[in-house]
């Protein structure tokens, strides 16, 4: 079976939720992914933005009074991450960027433990093997190379058992995609093809730089170029993202290979908990995006369909207030690790100069070695 | 004499280098309209145009090649690399391209390309913002590799940073950034970019450091009790200044070397192998090392267990102290 689809005009975002009156848009090629969407969905979705968004904004005052050293905020990214990471199946791999805590809360990573390395008191926090995604990556380019490697086990496997049918998506920035490693992946990826998404949140800034400087043209017309099949979705439309990180996961599923996806969006925030943004863009700009609010968006629909009752509203809010307090207790809590730890896992097996370096350590601060790592 | 912090000393040196030679030009990533994430190229954008301080696309290799490829039509780029762990994108530009054009082309085409890294630890940072790449790049012949430990020598180095005819790695280290000296902005004497300082006079054991460690090696030697310490600031990485720590080792017949970067195979092995070598028979203690460890850099919460301080660097002047 093949998912074929004509290449669109790639200036235009596929978009689902009309934002006017909240009316689905009727689209040939993605409605189809959304015939399962029910109301109870619906809500399920919107608590997600808005539980997200919650501990996004807790995190940033966490980091304010001491609690994390730096935090990157997704606010205006939550359709793009929620949508996609819905998109996808549990057995399906992610790898992610820096910002992508939307993404990790659907994989059922513990919001807490994200805070961890933002706090600095890990390199990364959970198992990757736990909830098939990996941890941050903090350089950006390399683990777009992973994922189409990823792919290509997958294909391996998939010759040893047919019944094999994952698939990987990777997440970067606008900026990412200047990277060489970008380009590598998209070659690799369709020289092998490799049931890869390369999903790239277009938030309009590296950093300072507005995406002009990244690209001239769409950043999805890059896919084109390397025989790689490209989509440019409204990216704070949750259902269009949805839809059509489904579309290019049924795609990957089928063999039909790997899908840029360019998910037009906004960071509404700054770049971190460092970063001054009124250094270069200015209050009209955040306004126009502020129209175009990605909760809000849904929130359309549900109006639209009775479906945001006061009930459910206070039910939405009680869950994020809950989680936030949750988040900031565990973070406050969350102890200092044992120093001696930082001669661990450096390799399978401690070498005699680690072992060395781990005796005059412990020596230094009077550390009892009993019972430490290795 | 005016009193700045390291970072605007430097970028006070960028502006003096712009202003005094129009094949100066500056690129990297933020480095315009943000004037850098530690705001080093402040508002050098406005001064001389977008033509010259260029906002590039995130892609360290392509900052690299593209400046080589400046520095080949007669330009002197001077590109920023926004945190240490960020270069080795670049590495190969670095190390198989920059270093090599001159021998390669016997002389006919130089490269005078600055390439600026703020390194180091010591700042509650998450990955990759606090490592100490230097001898990677300090063992790649071609290339020449200092670095800064004050406002004052800052400005004037960075400023024959970008004369040099060489490829310099410039080392910023990023946690003295805030840290002020008097500068005397018009100054025009250096010490250039290959001596040694002698920082502070001492008699019973030399200590050298670089960037960011030459604080902390001062600080040991001010708290160091009934120790005379003699701090030497390297500067230079390479080449080195040996004879510096030689004429100083001959007076005082210890030596210590300090880096965070890890002992194993950094600096510190190559000045005590090189000093050995040449005062082997006036040494009276091994050169010992302060240092990183042999770990990848930790999570923030243990950098302080990972970097020297002024705690490791005076047991490692009392053990060498201790030898008879
Ligand atoms: C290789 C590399 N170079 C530089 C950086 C520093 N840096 C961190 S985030 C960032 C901007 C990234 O922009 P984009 O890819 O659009 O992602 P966004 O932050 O907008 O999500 C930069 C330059 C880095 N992390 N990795
Ligand atoms: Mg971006």
């Amino acid at each position: 079976m093949s998912i074929t689809a004509p290449q669109r005009d790639l200036f235009e975002q596929v978009a689902i939720i009309d934002p006017e009156s909240g009316e689905l848009i009727d689209d040939e090629i993605y409605s189809p992914y959304l015939a399962d969407i029910g109301d109870t969905d619906l809500r399920e979705i919107y608590r997600d933005l808005v539980v997200v968004r919650r501990l996004d904004a807790e995190a940033t005052a966490l980091q304010r009074q001491g609690q994390l050293g730096l935090w990157a905020p997704l606010a205006g990214q939550e359709a793009a991450q929620i949508g996609s990471a819905r998109g996808l199946r549990p057995s399906d791999f992610v790898f992610p960027s820096y910002r992508e805590h939307g993404v990790a809360y659907v994989r059922g990573v513990d919001p807490a433990v994200v805070l961890r390395m933002w706090r600095g008191t890990t390199l990364a926090g959970w198992n990757p093997r736990d909830v098939n995604m990996m941890t941050p990556a903090i350089v950006i380019g390399p683990h777009m190379l992973f994922a189409v490697g990823y792919g290509m086990g997958i294909l391996r496997d998939k010759t040893l058992n047919s019944a094999v049918d994952d698939i990987v998506i990777a997440y970067c920035g606008d900026g990412g995609t200047s990277q060489g490693d970008f380009s590598e992946a998209l070659g690799f990826a369709a020289s092998f093809r490799t049931p890869t998404v390369f999903f790239v949140q277009n938030n309009q800034y590296a950093i300072s730089s507005p995406v002009g400087i990244q690209a001239t043209v769409p950043i999805v017309q890059r896919a084109a170029g390397f025989g790689v099949h490209g989509i440019r979705v409204d990216g704070n439309d949750v259902l269009a993202v949805l839809a059509v990180t489904r579309h290019a996961a049924e795609r990957a599923r089928a063999g039909d290979g790997p899908t840029l996806i360019e998910a037009v969006t906004y960071r509404m925030g700054p770049h971190t908990t460092s970063d001054d943004p009124t250094r270069y863009r200015d209050a009209a700009e955040l306004e126009f995006w502020r129209q175009r609010d990605p909760i809000d968006r849904l929130r359309l629909v549900l109006d639209r369909r009775g479906l945001a009752d006061q009930e459910f509203l206070a039910s939405v809010d009680e869950t994020a207030d809950r989680y936030a307090a949750e988040v900031r207790e565990a973070c406050i809590a969350t102890p200092d690790p044992d120093p001696i730890s930082l001669f661990d896992n450096v390799y399978a097996t401690e070498t005699a100069l680690l072992a060395e370096e781990r005796t005059d350590f412990a020596d230094l601060h009077g550390l009892d070695l009993q019972g430490s790592g290795e | 004499m005016t009193t700045l912090t390291m970072a605007k000393a430097l970028n006070e040196g960028l502006r003096r280098s712009l202003g005094d030679d129009d094949r100066v030009m500056v690129m990297g990533e933020d480095v315009g309209r943000l004037g850098g994430v530690f705001r080093v190229t402040d508002s050098l954008q406005s001064e001389f145009g977008a033509d010259r301080v260029i906002d590039t696309p995130l892609a360290e290799s392509g900052i690299i090649g593209t400046a080589i490829g400046l520095a080949i039509r007669g330009y002197r780029p001077v590109c920023e690399i926004q945190f240490d762990g960020f270069i080795y994108p670049a590495f190969d530009q670095i190390v198989s391209q920059l270093a090599k054009i001159r021998h390669r082309t016997d002389g006919a085409v130089s490269v005078p390309l600055t390439i600026r890294v703020p390194f180091g630890g010591g700042i509650g940072a998450v990955e990759h913002h606090s490592e100490s790449p230097e001898a990677y790049f300090a063992q790649t012949a071609g290339l020449r590799v200092v670095s800064c430990s004050s406002a004052d020598d800052a400005y004037s180095m960075i400023q024959d940073a970008i004369r040099s005819d060489d490829p310099v790695l410039f080392f910023e280290p990023k946690r003295r950034y805030w840290d002020k000296a008097e500068v005397d902005l018009d100054g025009v004497t250096s010490l250039g970019l290959e001596t040694a300082r002698v920082l502070r006079e001492g008699t019973d054991i030399t200590v050298v450091a670089y960037g960011p460690m030459v604080a902390t090696a001062l600080a040991a030697a001010n708290e160091a009790e009934g120790t005379s310490v003699e701090v030497i600031d390297l500067r230079s990485l390479s080449p080195i200044d040996f004879d510096t720590i030689e004429r100083s080792v001959l007076k005082t017949h210890r030596l210590v070397v300090v880096h965070e970067a890890s002992v194993f195979l950094g600096l510190g092995a190559e000045i005590a192998a090189r000093i050995t070598e040449r005062c082997f028979f006036q040494l009276e203690a091994p050169v010992l090392r302060v240092g990183g460890y042999a770990t990848p850099y930790p999570a923030s919460k243990l950098e302080q267990y990972f970097l020297p301080d002024v705690d490791r660097v005076l047991d490692t002047i009392e053990r060498s102290m201790a030898v008879e």
